[in-house]
Formats: C-alpha cells, structure tokens, sequence
C-alpha cells in the first residue's frame, strides 16, 4: 500500500509553484530558477488497472469537462480517442501471451507524459502558450494559446487536441491546479486499486522498483518501468508486465523521441531561413550602392522613337 | 520563325516619349491583389515562424486572428496567382535566348545590357521568378492545406502534417526571397513599376530592355 497524498488543510494556503519555477516557455527564453523543485511524477501501474475508468470520470469532473455521448463500436474504449475534452482515456487491450498462452487484458491509462523534453513546447510559436515548471509539469495557458496545431505535431505520443468550440489546444495538465495547494491529482485519488499512484519522482521509481520485482517474483520476466529517455524521461510513468514491447500496450511508442523534422523546423531552419531574407535583402542594397540604378537613356528613347516614326 | 513576343492589351503609341501600353488594368488589379496577399502571408507567416517575429501578429488582432487570417490569405493567393498564371505563362515558355541570357548574369547585373541578346515581353530574370512563385505556391497551397488543422487536421496523420510544416517554411522563405529579388529588379530597373501602376513604359525602357518586344509591337507581328 502506497501512502496516498493526504488530505490538504482547508485553510487558504499560497500557490506552492507558479511564474517563478518556470524552466521552459514556448516561444521564449526564461532564466530557470536557481533551486529546481523537487520533481514531482504519477506512476501508472498497468498490471494494477481494473478498467474502472473511475480516473476517466474524476478528471472529467474535476477539470468541469463533459464528453459527447458517444457510438459503441464493440470495444471498452470509450470515447473512442482522445478529445479536447478528454484528457485522459483507459485504452484496452487483449493481448495473446504466445509464452503463457494466456490471455492478458492489458489497460493503459492514457494521456499527457509530462515530458522532461517536451516536443509540444518546443513546437509552440506563442510565448507562453506552453509552460514547464521546474517541478516536471508541462501546462498549456489557454489564453495565449493561438489554436494552431503545433503542439500536436511537436508531441512524441499524439496527445494533445484541438477543441471544435473554441480551437484551442488541450490535454492533462497533472492537475496543476491541485498540485499547486499540495493535493494528487484526481485521477489518481479516485483510483481504487492505487493502479495510480502520485509522488516524487525518486518516491516513484522506487515504488515501481518494488512492483517490477513483485512482477518478475510472478513471472513477468520482463516486467519493467517507463521512463523513456528518449524525451528526457517523463513526469508520468508506466509499469509495464512486458516493458519489452511497449508497442503492445496500445501502440505506446518503444522509444520516443522529438521528430527530427520537428527539430529542424524549430531549430535549423529559423536560423537559415532568416539568414537567407537577409543576405538576399543585403545582396539588393550592396549592388544597388555598386552597380547603381538602371537608368533609360536619351538615346534610348530616341532609338524607340525612330524605330517607331515609320508607324506614324 | 519564332512566336510573336505580344500580349493581347500591348500597344505602341509614338510620339516624345513613345509610350507603350504592358499591362491591362486587369493584369494589374490582378497582381495587386496577389501581391498585398503575398505580403500580408510573409507577415502572418513570418510571426508563426519565429519567435523574435511574434510582435507581426499584433498587425492581425493578435496571436489568434493571425491563425485564423493566414490560410485563408492563403486561398485569396492561390486563386489570384492562378489568374496571374494563366495570364502570363504563355510569354513565359522558356526559349533558347533565355540560357543565353541567364550565361551572362554578370553583364546583367553590371547594367551592360547591350552584350545581351535580344529580350522578348519577359527576361530569363522574370521567367525565372515566374517559374518559381508559379511551383512554390503550388507547394505552400499543398502543405498549407495538409497543416490547416482546424479544417483538414482528420485527414493527415502527424507525420504528413510535420513533413507539410517543415516543407511549408522552407518554401515559404525560398518565395521571400524570390520576392525580394521581383520587388529588387523593379526599383533597380528604373521606369519599371509604372508597368504595374499605369499600366505603361517608355519606348526608351522597352528599347532598353525588352527590344523584342518592342520590335514585335512595332512591326505589328502579333
């Protein structure tokens, strides 16, 4: 049992984080704080999930979202995506374990991977659109979101989504809001099973470490923790029975990463592009300065003059 | 015996100055209107791209209407330009004398225009931009489309609409500069914007520097 986040004081109490624990901020350069919070990260134990979707409901709740009612197409996936509203979903799985022939139903929570790295940030073009405190969390600011759709291309996970009511961008905010006056976020208080858990990030491994040799004591050789590093690691976590083949679990990626066409075009391509207006804008003035204005001459207008007297 | 180098609307009137009529008020409401679409893409466009350029949108009401605004300049542009195209790409049609042209830049460039040969209605210099706004529109409609995710996000999956950004930039500064160099030779070539303006050049400037043209007006070869 997992020493769930305790109820906070009823009292007022001052934001635990806010403008001046920002590391990163899109479309603009801050000075990090001196002192990194302590990183904070929500361990999703599949091998505990239930399926309830208990977290599903409390995130709607919480966040005061309401889903369209929707088609049941014969799966337990409902809504069937993500959605501007949805920000978190139970995906299912029925997975054929060819080893122990048993049937595994595998239910990955998902949502928002609070990337150390995050790919959505670094696509944004509004500044301050897309926020990193120094606690791991990675927030949108809807006000200054513009609603153009970077984020979803820069997203290593394709989590975020654009809202059909007001075009603007939205996914998991880990409940930053709660987190700030010291509560867990509400999908992991609402979880029956602690499938979900919240902490630190050192509390989390060392929580995962104990369910991964749990795992393995049951079998699950390859049972194993998700932090990929290929974003830098994340500020959500997954256990895995089979972290072997993540892709199995829903088509989570095996190892993420910010596309390198995300990377060129927020990175390389500002610098050569502009470059490149500029040294044609600089070509102009030089041989404008050099080779002066092409001017007509008297003669020139002579010269059409007679080629035209015949026409008179 | 090559094509008549006229367009129908082109007309010598002599006198001192001749004066000679290059562009119908058509062709010019045209090019205005694909040329202030141009420019208020680069702007909107240029604010999305950077960071450092951001302060553009506030030419557009803001970060939000700069989102909305420029795909849809974008259409106003490709429609225009489609006009402009089916206007002049007969004129355009690369000849012979083009890549001679183009083989002595420097002559060009050195205001030396009497080693050139003889230029019809379009230098290989305005062919050339011709050309290369004609398919670089064509690539930034494409990809414009592919990434407006308000109305075509369902329809690409996350790597066709990555590739559609990077793709969309980089054509995107290629036509900035392709323009820099259109809106260079206009200034530097002195008489030219009155083209675009009245409608009209001297018979001197059309001496100087579309002599076929002229030639082909003159003779009545049409």
């Amino acid at each position: 049992m997992f020493t769930p986040v305790p109820n906070p004081t009823t009292n007022p109490v001052a934001a635990k984080f806010g403008q001046q624990d920002l590391i990163r901020r899109s479309a603009s350069s801050v000075t990090p704080p001196a002192k990194r919070q302590t990183e904070v990260a929500k361990l999703i134990d599949v091998s505990k999930c239930i399926g309830c979707k208990a977290c599903q409901v409390a995130c709607l709740e919480w966040n005061n979202l309401t889903e369209d009612v929707g088609v049941n197409v014969g799966v337990y996936d409902n809504p069937h995506d993500l959605t501007a509203n949805t920000w978190t979903l139970m995906r299912y799985t029925e997975y054929e374990n060819a080893e122990s022939g048993n049937l595994e139903w595998l239910i990955r929570k998902d949502g928002c991977m609070h990337c150390e790295d995050p790919g959505c940030l670094k696509a944004c073009p509004a500044p301050g659109a897309i926020v990193q405190y120094s606690n791991g969390i990675v927030d949108f600011d809807h006000d200054k979101c513009i609603g153009c759709g970077y984020c979803i291309k820069g997203c290593p996970f394709n989590i975020p989504r654009l809202s059909q009511v007001d075009q603007k961008a939205y996914k998991c905010s880990l409940c930053s809001d709660r987190l700030a006056v010291g509560q867990g976020p509400a999908c992991a208080k609402a979880c029956p099973t602690q499938a979900i858990v919240f902490g630190t990030k050192d509390e989390m491994k060392q929580w995962a470490d104990h369910r991964i040799k749990d795992l393995k004591s049951r079998g699950f050789k390859n049972a194993g923790l998700y932090d990929p590093p290929g974003v830098g690691g994340t500020h959500v976590m997954y256990v895995l029975q089979h972290a072997d083949k993540p892709q199995i679990y829903a088509g989570l990626p095996n190892n993420p990463s910010i596309s390198p066409l995300v990377e060129v075009w927020k990175g390389v391509s500002k610098y050569v592009g502009l470059a490149a207006i500029g040294a044609f804008a600089a070509f102009g003035f030089l041989h404008h300065a050099v080779a002066g204005a092409n001017r007509v001459t008297a003669e020139d207008e002579k010269n059409a003059e007679r080629l035209t007297e015949g026409r008179r | 015996m090559s094509k008549s180098e006229v367009d129908s609307g082109d007309a010598v009137h002599p006198g001192k100055p001749v004066i000679v009529d290059r562009y119908t008020a058509g062709a010019r409401i045209n090019h205005w209107v694909t040329a202030i679409s141009l420019v208020l893409l680069a702007l909107s466009g240029l604010a999305l791209f950077t960071p450092s350029l951001y302060f553009l949108t506030g030419l557009f009401g803001g970060g939000q209407w700069t989102r909305i605004i420029h795909p849809w300049i974008g259409v106003v542009l490709f429609v225009s330009f489609l006009g402009l195209f089916f206007r002049f790409f007969r004129l355009n049609l690369w000849k012979k004398t083009d890549s001679v042209w183009l083989g002595h830049l420097r002559d060009v460039l050195a205001n030396e225009e009497n080693k050139l040969p003889e230029v019809g209605k379009y230098n290989a210099g305005q062919k050339t931009v011709f050309w290369s706004m004609s398919l670089l529109i064509l690539i930034l409609i494409v990809t414009g489309v592919v990434s407006w995710d308000e109305y075509f996000g369902s329809y690409f999956s996350i790597e066709q609409r990555r590739m559609a950004v990077l793709v969309h930039s980089a054509a995107a500064v290629v036509a900035i500069c392709v323009w820099i160099v259109h809106v260079y030779a206009a200034i530097w070539v002195r008489g030219t914007i009155g083209a675009m303006t009245r409608g009209k050049v001297t018979g001197g400037w059309a001496w100087r520097h579309h002599r076929r043209w002229l030639k082909d007006l003159v003779t009545g070869k049409h």
